[in-house]
């Protein structure tokens, strides 16, 4: 191997690209500069609106239509510049000297070709590899990202594996050919955080033995952390500081970085008080299962999304599920609020027996539980005014327009945005601020319990922090019960009092969020802290002030 | 992915006016414009019949019959005075003004198309809004649209007409049934799609009831496809009167349409084929500008279903 720590893979100086007119600003990057050396993980951290997959998809010559490069280079192992590539030219370096991975590995397969085939396509386009010669490498490389039984794989179709192997085999098709530079875009944020970590590992292993340098898209500074040789973090397209890992995460100078490492949680829960509001919500043995009971046709399969689950918060207290997808958190938030029925189970909410509501009884229920989904782009109608969104609620019952208008305005204010913007639509604002719209049209409920299913998931870490301190205050000052649905560890520790781990439909793990993250007893929640990315990096932290 | 490229510019933008730029937008759709102002002419044309110098179009004239366009021959008015008429279009075999019963023959189509496309998306929401929403009359509903989707639609219509007696009710009736089933399917497919959306999903937590959740959250999300789907059923409703027409089992053959019209000059096509050019080409502009019409809507008000297909 050459020697790594010399050869410059990636050169980017100076590259401007402009957004078209019309747009919030006038640059998506302004002179920026980015190199990669050989053997070399640089992660980009910012956050949405950063440039930093400007950057990434101008590298590989796929910036969006409209946005156009107006200066800089964008070198290549020191002698080709990208920007300068024919569009011939540009389709013979994709592969053979950079390759990139997305973030959908879903949507980055073809999903009528077979595994095997698409990873061939690159040996089949850029060499004169015989069909044979083609299957043994092909088989080479499944092996060399560690995927199972490799001759089966070859001959599956994508919807056949699951996301993670999915993310393997985007590994291995961009490794094929050697490229000297490898761009992965967000590549772990789709998956689960377990998958995540053998991800992670596997580029990194993948860097260290081939010496690829590697230019690594993230908001996650958690990923930073774990895998970054150096770290650039962008701000509104510009490059704000670059440095080390060490440099970056422990002695950041800028006061945005600074910003943002503080703002990504802690794994330390604070410690444990308990909590002497009476029971809101008891959860008995809660069973959901899907499945057909098979009309005519097949039929026939089972699935217990649900599995004899037991729950209790008080009011004042904050109870966090935590599990990946598919392990059933979001259904039992779904049938507490009886968006779905429970198969099974007893529910009581202030004592009062939801399991056998009558359709009356259930109006009742609606105004007690009261949800916050996680997806705020779509969680609000975008063709009605906000003010209309929080005041539909009350006014089903029976509260004049007059009144719940004022409890709007004093909402408003309550979750920080100004009560003259109830007559704006849901596009106007941002994604922390519909979520905030979002608890002010739950509150305006006067709820007794509010269930937040992944309602920080979407948002920026910044962002993320700030909406999770507005729920910790509306909690205590509306007195509240809170059921927290999560996937991610460190937002479970920095908001909740107990914590309930889920896997595969049932509870395996339950206790106070501080027994918990201190001792973690069940294998699972264990596997759960050990792939939290960066884990013991940020435990090393400095709190930053 | 991309989605920091696309929301960069969005978020915080300051707000576009949805609807006012969406109906500036079509107006600016090249289709849309031509489309619509030959669909506009044919409109005027067929209310404006009695001025445009046409006579009665049912009127007999045994000793003019099958007359080449231009022919003229001298008409007594109503006041007793005798004036020259010129057969535009020529005459047909029974001596009817073809050019008369052409721009008459516009206000049936006409009648038609709109009142098929406005009876069909009114059924057709209302039953794929239930069959959408209410979960148990899915099933049900949805197999006996599939069964009335399998019958051939001529033949419905034949039989429709033969069971009651011809007319304008009838043939409305008979096209009317086969497109139904294909608004559901639309409905019911937008529904589906919109009720799976959290900001429904919050309408029902906040004990929003179902009529008012169906009414304010989901309809509103129907209306743009359904403008568009309007117009293709227009023209499709347009055309199948035509075809009724011709086959005799339409309009009765008195009554000028352009089918009738077309039907009635078959047998001598060889000799005088102005009797089916002209309506043949009144028909095919219409469904053709109808057509445009549509397919310019459905790119400016539907950008979603446009890249679809």
């Amino acid at each position: 191997m050459l020697s790594p720590a010399t050869r410059t893979v990636l050169d980017v100086r100076n590259m401007t690209v402009e957004l078209p007119s019309g747009a919030d600003r006038k640059y998506a990057v302004e002179n920026i500069n980015i190199s990669v050396k050989a053997g070399e993980i640089v992660c980009v951290v910012g956050e949405s609106g950063s440039g930093k997959s400007v950057t990434a998809f101008n590298v590989m010559g796929l910036l969006p239509r409209g946005l156009k490069t107006t200066q800089g280079q964008i070198l290549l192992e020191d002698d080709e510049d990208v920007l300068k590539a024919s569009p011939e030219r540009l389709r013979d370096l994709r592969g053979t000297r950079m390759a990139m991975i997305f973030q959908e590995p879903m949507t980055a397969l073809n999903p009528v070709m077979r595994v095997g085939e698409q990873i061939a396509e690159v040996l089949q386009i850029h060499t004169d590899m015989s069909g044979a010669e083609r299957r043994k490498r092909v088989l080479e490389m499944l092996k060399l990202v560690h995927l199972p039984d490799p001759e089966r794989l070859i001959d599956a179709y994508p919807h056949q594996v699951s996301g993670g192997q999915r993310q393997r085999i985007m590994i291995a098709a961009a490794l094929t050919l050697d490229p000297g530079l490898l761009i992965a875009d967000e590549p772990t944020t789709a998956l689960d955080v377990t998958t995540q970590a053998r991800i992670l590992q596997l580029v990194r292993e993948m860097q260290e033995r081939r010496g690829t340098g590697v230019l690594f898209i993230t908001h996650d500074f958690g990923v930073v952390a774990e895998i970054a040789d150096r770290v650039v973090v962008m701000q509104k397209g510009h490059v704000v500081e670059q440095g080390t890992r060490d440099e970056i995460l422990r002695r950041p100078q800028q006061p945005y970085t600074k910003m943002l490492i503080a703002s990504v949680p802690s794994i330390k829960p604070p410690p444990y008080v308990a909590p002497r509001g009476d029971v809101i919500l008891s959860a008995k043995r809660l069973n959901k299962t899907y499945g057909k009971k098979g009309f005519l046709f097949g039929g026939g399969r089972v699935v217990h999304a649900v599995k004899d689950v037991d729950l209790d918060v008080r009011r004042g207290e904050t109870l966090g599920i935590v599990g990946e997808s598919g392990s059933g958190k979001s259904t039992v938030a779904r049938c507490i609020s009886r968006l779905v029925e429970p198969t099974s189970g007893h529910i009581e909410i202030a004592g009062q027996d939801m399991s056998k509501l009558s359709s009356t009884g259930l109006r009742d229920l609606r105004r007690t539980v009261q949800v916050v989904f996680q997806d705020p782009y779509r969680s609000l109608n975008p063709r009605r005014q906000i003010g209309a969104s929080i005041i539909e609620g009350p006014m089903n019952f029976g509260l004049s327009r007059a009144d719940a208008v004022a409890r709007a305005r004093r909402l408003m204010g309550e979750v920080g945005l100004s009560p003259d913007a109830l007559d704006r639509y849901p596009h106007q604002f941002s994604g922390g601020q519909r979520q905030r719209i979002c608890i002010a049209r739950a509150l305006a409920m006067e709820p007794l319990l509010l269930i937040g299913d992944e309602p920080v998931s979407a948002l920026d870490v910044s962002v993320q922090a700030q909406v999770l301190e507005l729920l910790a205050e509306v909690k205590k000052k509306f007195d509240l019960a809170l059921l927290f649905i999560t996937h991610d560890l460190r937002v479970a520790a920095q908001i909740c009092d107990r914590v309930a781990v889920m896997k595969q439909g049932e509870i395996v793990e339950q206790g106070t969020a501080e027994a918990l993250f201190a001792n973690p007893q069940h294998p699972y929640t264990k596997e759960l802290f050990d792939a939290a990315p960066g884990r013991d990096f940020m435990a090393t932290l400095e709190p930053v002030a | 992915m991309t989605t920091d490229v696309a929301n960069a510019p969005a978020e915080e933008a300051p707000a576009p006016r949805r609807k006012a730029s969406a109906i500036r937008g079509a107006l600016r759709n090249p289709s849309v414009i031509i489309g619509g102002v030959i669909v506009l002419l044919i409109a005027l044309l067929s209310i404006a019949a009695p001025r445009l110098g046409t006579i009665d179009p049912a009127e007999i004239n045994p000793a003019f019959r099958n007359k080449k366009p231009g022919a003229e021959r001298t008409i007594r008015n109503d006041d007793g005075t005798q004036s020259k008429y010129e057969h535009r279009f020529g005459t047909d075999s029974l001596g009817r003004d073809v050019y008369s019963r052409v721009i008459y023959g516009g206000r049936v189509s006409l009648i038609i198309g709109v009142t098929v496309a406005a009876l069909s998306i009114a059924i057709g929401l209302i039953i794929g809004m239930i069959a959408g929403y209410i979960r148990w009359l899915d099933g049900p509903i949805m197999r006996v649209m599939d069964g009335l989707m399998a019958i051939p639609a001529i033949l419905l219509a034949m039989g429709v007409v033969s069971l009651s007696r011809a007319g304008l009710m009838a043939v409305v009736i008979a096209i009317l049934i086969p497109e139904v089933p294909r608004v559901v399917r639309l409905v019911r497919a937008i529904v589906l799609s919109i009720r799976e959306e959290p900001y429904v999903e919050a309408a029902i937590t906040l004990g929003t009831p179902t009529p008012v959740l169906l009414f304010r959250h989901v309809l509103p999300n129907t209306i743009a496809p359904l403008i568009v789907q309007a117009t293709f059923i227009c023209a499709s409703a347009i055309l199948v009167e035509a075809i009724l027409s011709f086959l005799g089992i339409g309009i009765p053959p008195d009554v000028p349409t352009w089918g009738n019209i077309m039907a009635e000059g078959r047998s001598l096509f060889r000799v005088y084929p102005h009797n089916i050019l002209y309506p043949g080409i009144f028909l095919a502009l219409a469904v053709l500008a109808i057509n445009m019409l549509g397919d310019g809507l459905r790119d400016t008000l539907d950008p979603r279903f446009a890249k679809r297909v």
